[in-house]
Parts: C-alpha cells; structure tokens; sequence
C-alpha cells in the first residue's frame, strides 16, 4: 500500500520533469503566467471564507476599521462560544440534526434503496412506464406543489413541525437517488443474487444482505447529500417554521443577521455572525476534507448540485 | 426450448411479479400520488380560485391568468428573471468550463486547486447569501473599505439596482463548483491520441481546442446549460437573503414573487397560476434547447 502510494507519488513527479523539460522559454512564461492566475484565482476563491473567520475573531474596534483588518489583534475567540451561547443555538443545532437531517437521511436512503431494487433487479410489466413517470417528476418544478402542499400539511396540523420536510424523504426519497441507485444496482451481476434465490432468500434478504453491502459506495453519496441538503435548506425552513422552538441553524443564523442591521445594534453583532457563520460552514469542511471523493465522484455521477 | 420454459414460467408466475414490483416501489409510488399528482392536480384547481387560506377557495375561472399580462408587478419580475437566466445560465456554464480547463492542464496540485474552486458550492446558500453581504457592504465591506482607504469611491454593489444583478451573477460564477466537477471529469475523458494526431497534423492550441475539446465537451456543456436554466428560473435564497428582491425591484426574480404572492400576500391562487406559468416556460424553453441541440451538440457515434 505504501510503496504504491510512493511509486505513484515518483510517477507524476517525472512525468512533470519531462514536462517541464520540453518548455521552451515561451513555455516557460506561459507556465509562470499559469500559476499566478491560479494563485489569484484561488485566494480571490478563498476571499469571502478568510473575511469571515477574520472577521468572527474581531473586536467592536477592528470590525469597521478602514482599511480592513484581516489579521485581528487581539483575536477574540471566545466570540465563537459568545455568539453562540448569546442565541438558543443549540436547540437549533438539534433541531437541524436530530429532528431534521437524521431522520430524512434514513428515510431517504432506506426508501430509495427499496425504490431502486424494484425498478433494477425485479422483472415485471409495468416497470418500465412507472420508471418514466419517475424520471419525468424531475421536471416538475417544486413552487407547482408548494402551496397545495403547504395547504394539506396545514390541515394535518404539520406546520411549524419538522414533518413536511422529514415525511416525504420516507416515500421514495425523491427521483434523483432513486435513479443514482438503480444505476448502480444495475451494474452488479445477477448470478449472486440467482444463488442466494436458489438457497431460498427472499426478495428482502437479498436487498439487505447482498445488494446494500454491495452499494455501499452509492448509498455514501445519497445520505451525504441528503444530510447536506438538510443542512444547508433554507427555503424548507423558512414555508413551514415561524415558531422559533421549531427554527433550524438556517432560520436562526437568519435571525442573527435581522439582529445585526438593527438601528443601534451592538458593533460586535458582526463578530457575532460571522463567527455562527464559520460554526455552520465547518462541518461542511470537515466533511469536505474527509470525504473529497465521494463529494466529486458523487457529483460527476449524477450531475447533480450538492 | 429452454426459453419456452423460461417464458412459461414468467407467465404462470406474472401476478406474483407485478405484484412484488409494484411492493418494492410502493414507498416511491405512494410518495408520488400523495406529494407530487394530487398537489399537480389541486394546484391546477386552486391556480382558478381565490384562496387566502382563511376563506374556502372561490372559483374565478382563468382569472389568474388572464390578468397577468396587465399586470405590471409580474411584468418587472418577468423581465429581471429574464435578465438573470440569460445571463447566470451561460456565465455560470463559461465560468465552470473555463476553470475546469485550467484546471485540466498540467499542473503541481491539481487537487488542492480542485478543492478550493469547488468548496463554495456546497457551502449553504444562506451562509454565502450573509458572507457576501457583509462583504461587499458598502460601508464596511472587505472590499469597499480597501477602495476608499486607496483613495478610490465606494462601489454600491447591492444598494443600487444597476449593480444588484450583476453582483449576485458573482456570487454565482463563484458558486460554479459542481459544473466544474463536471466539466473536469469530462475534460479528462478526451481521448489523448486525438490531441497528437491533431498536433502531428499541424493544429495550434487554439484549433486543438476548438475542434476536438469543444465538441467532444458539447454533451456535457449542453446538460449543464439546461440545467442551470432550469435553476435560474427557480433561483430564490440569493436574492431573497442578500437583496430580499431590491433594491427598486431589480433582483425581484420570479420564484420569490411567487413566494410573496403565497405567504406574504395570501394569495394562493395566484401563486399556483405562477408556478403553472413558470412550469409551462421552463417545460418550453427547454424543449427548444433540446431542438437546437442537432445545430451544435455533437453525439458521438451518430
């Protein structure tokens, strides 16, 4: 393992010695040209992230100093355990967590999953047109359902609930993994699951002991985008929460700014939301760095938004 | 004759098929008929009534659409959202393109570049949405405050409704991480021999570039293109968190009209004949995409 990783390692590095040794001196100034606009491109990327940890680290002195401070003296960093504390955060947090992400994560993987087994691995007549209908609801824009929808949550007394937006993960768990799964199960042969049919498995067993082990890598990139997605709505929260017990990090950090651009708010509400800001995208960089090839092979396989 | 058993048994065995198919699907097919057909067909209905939630739905007929286009506030915001999917759909597709095709040549620390070009876009939308609105305030702004402390005028990025689009589609292009993902996996599948049969025949880099990576990539830029189409006509937390529509309306898009119509101004009927209307345009102008792809999209094997 580690003497692959190496050879691997000597491979690129000559082959970017061969490279380096066929410029010319034209070649040579466009590769410099190359790697500043990189650089550029890559702080200028990197920009708004630097200004809000720099900014969640200042004082009420640092935050409006022109021109502007990206490395605070003193840095402050209890802001972090301050602005969090100031607002019910936590509760937040676990709504977002418990209450929402979780629940819609195993809804959607488990239904999905079932979903999928059904329209790669079973023959039956009507699969193929219902795998259209499935496909074809893709393209219904989500403002045609909102207000009906919205209307018969209301009416099942959902609203200011996390339940319209955990339930319907539990039916099906929308088009899209439905598909990246049949894709997937797709590919795998069908001789194992013949042999465990003749050992006498049932549908089910062969789902949850051999398909499912074998998917596993597909169903990493399901529940990773769907606890993502949890994470990151917006728009979800903002239709079915008014009542602030029910908020989640999204309503809350919204809550957090309403406070900042107040007439005569504090100076340090901007240390405030910055630093929330850094707690909220943090777990999405840690994720990022732990998981950087399931996030980019689960993109370029489906092609769809994270 | 194996086959005809084969066949035989399908048959003999065809309810308990269907049966155990339409089993397994049933959480999917379930969810279709309770949160996608019956909502398509009451939206339908509420979309000719008069419905504020608190008064049973009054039946107005195509009222809903008929008024429309006298309708002066649907007009503004028919024009603004045109303006933003015009210009956000191909700015995000070049913006994505461009830097998986830097990204594609080589380099020392393809990855570290990959990662950094591709962490906005799956940062929450309303933490971007605060970041850059605290960013490019025009008082205390990173960037206004290092204009005036060099002697230059503050930029009024979001406060004035000439610069408010064109700074959210830079959000947007900085947003483009996915597309670039995208585009990078495909930039890597051009086979390498067409490049150096093409060098060998005399084709500079811009020819090489022209005639085999924009072709060969034209699939792919075109799924990408409607699919930032399709999102540009429903873009909503941008706007509705950094500009909340403003200022003077500029950044008013569609899909928060249509939110304001539901829930700020109860008028559910309306906002169901929208949403209809925006169905019926996306359904439409992608259809023409499709039309228009024999002019330009190049299909291999075909």
């Amino acid at each position: 393992m580690a003497t692959s990783v190496t050879t691997r390692k000597r491979a690129i590095t000559n082959e970017q010695a061969a490279y380096w040794a066929r410029l010319g001196p034209l070649g040579w100034l466009s590769e410099i040209l190359k790697y500043l606009l990189l650089i550029v491109l890559a702080v200028t990327f990197m920009l708004p992230f630097i200004w809000m940890f720099s900014s969640a680290l200042k004082d009420s002195s640092q935050v409006f100093s022109v021109p502007p401070i990206w490395i605070p003296r003193p840095a402050l960093w209890q802001n972090f355990y301050e602005s969090w504390t100031a607002w019910p955060f936590n509760l937040w947090l676990y709504n977002t967590v418990i209450k929402y992400a979780i629940p819609a994560t195993v809804g959607t993987v488990v239904s999905s999953a079932i979903a999928a087994y059904g329209f790669a691995r079973l023959e039956w007549r009507l699969r193929d047109i219902l795998f259209a209908v499935c496909l074809a609801t893709m393209m219904v824009p989500g403002q045609v359902t909102l207000v009906p929808l919205f209307i018969v949550f209301k009416k099942l007394g959902w609203v200011n609930t996390l339940m319209p937006l955990v339930i319907p993960s539990f039916f099906g768990g929308g088009a899209y993994n439905i598909f990246l799964l049949r894709q997937f199960f797709m590919t795998l042969p069908n001789e194992l699951s013949d042999a465990a049919r003749i050992d006498g498995a049932n549908e089910l067993g062969i789902l949850f002991r051999i398909v499912l082990p074998l998917a596993k890598p597909a169903l990493t990139v399901v529940a990773l985008f769907r606890f993502m997605g949890a994470w990151n709505d917006y728009f979800g929260p903002l239709v079915y929460l008014s009542n602030d017990k029910q908020w989640t990090l999204a309503r809350g950090l919204e809550r957090l700014r309403g406070s900042a651009y107040e007439v005569g708010s504090s100076r340090m509400a901007y240390p405030y939301l910055m630093a929330v800001s850094s707690i909220i995208t943090l777990p999405i960089l840690v994720a990022f760095f732990f998981a950087q090839r399931t996030f980019i092979e689960g993109i370029s396989l489906t092609g769809i938004k994270g | 004759m194996a086959v005809a058993t084969r066949k035989q048994k399908i048959s003999a065995l065809g309810w308990r098929h269907e049966l155990l198919g339409l089993l397994f699907t049933s959480p999917w097919s379930l969810g279709f008929l309770l949160f996608t057909l019956y909502p398509l067909v009451s939206s339908l209905y509420y979309s000719l009534t008069r419905y504020d939630l608190m008064q049973p739905p009054v039946f107005i007929g195509l009222l809903n659409y008929t008024r429309l286009p006298a309708d002066r506030d649907f007009l503004v915001v028919l024009k603004q959202t045109l303006w933003w999917v015009g210009f956000s759909s191909p700015a995000g597709v070049i913006s994505a393109f461009a830097m998986a095709t830097l990204l594609n040549t080589q380099i020392l620390g393809r990855s570290v570049y990959r990662a950094i070009f591709f962490f906005p876009s799956i940062v929450p939308q309303f933490v971007v949405a605060i970041v850059w609105q605290f960013l490019l305030n025009i008082n205390y702004g990173a960037i206004n405050s290092t204009l005036r402390a060099i002697g230059f005028e503050s930029i009024p990025f979001l406060s004035n409704p000439a610069y408010a689009k064109p700074s959210l589609l830079l959000i947007h292009m900085w947003s483009q991480g996915s597309a670039m993902v995208i585009f990078l996996a495909t930039l890597q599948d051009v086979p390498r021999s067409l490049y150096e049969a093409a060098t060998v025949d005399g084709a500079g880099a811009f020819r090489r570039w022209w005639n085999i990576t924009i072709p060969l990539c034209s699939p792919v830029i075109f799924f990408n293109l409607v699919m930032a189409f399709i999102g540009g006509w429903q873009t909503f937390t941008l706007p509705w968190l950094l500009t909340q529509g403003g200022p003077n309306q500029s950044t008013e898009f569609y899909a928060l009209n249509l939110y304001r119509n539901a829930f700020s101004y109860m008028r559910m009927g309306k906002a169901c004949a929208l949403a209809w209307v925006l169905f019926v345009i996306v359904v439409a102008f992608t259809g023409i995409l499709f039309k228009s792809t024999g002019r330009w999209v190049y299909y291999e094997g075909k």
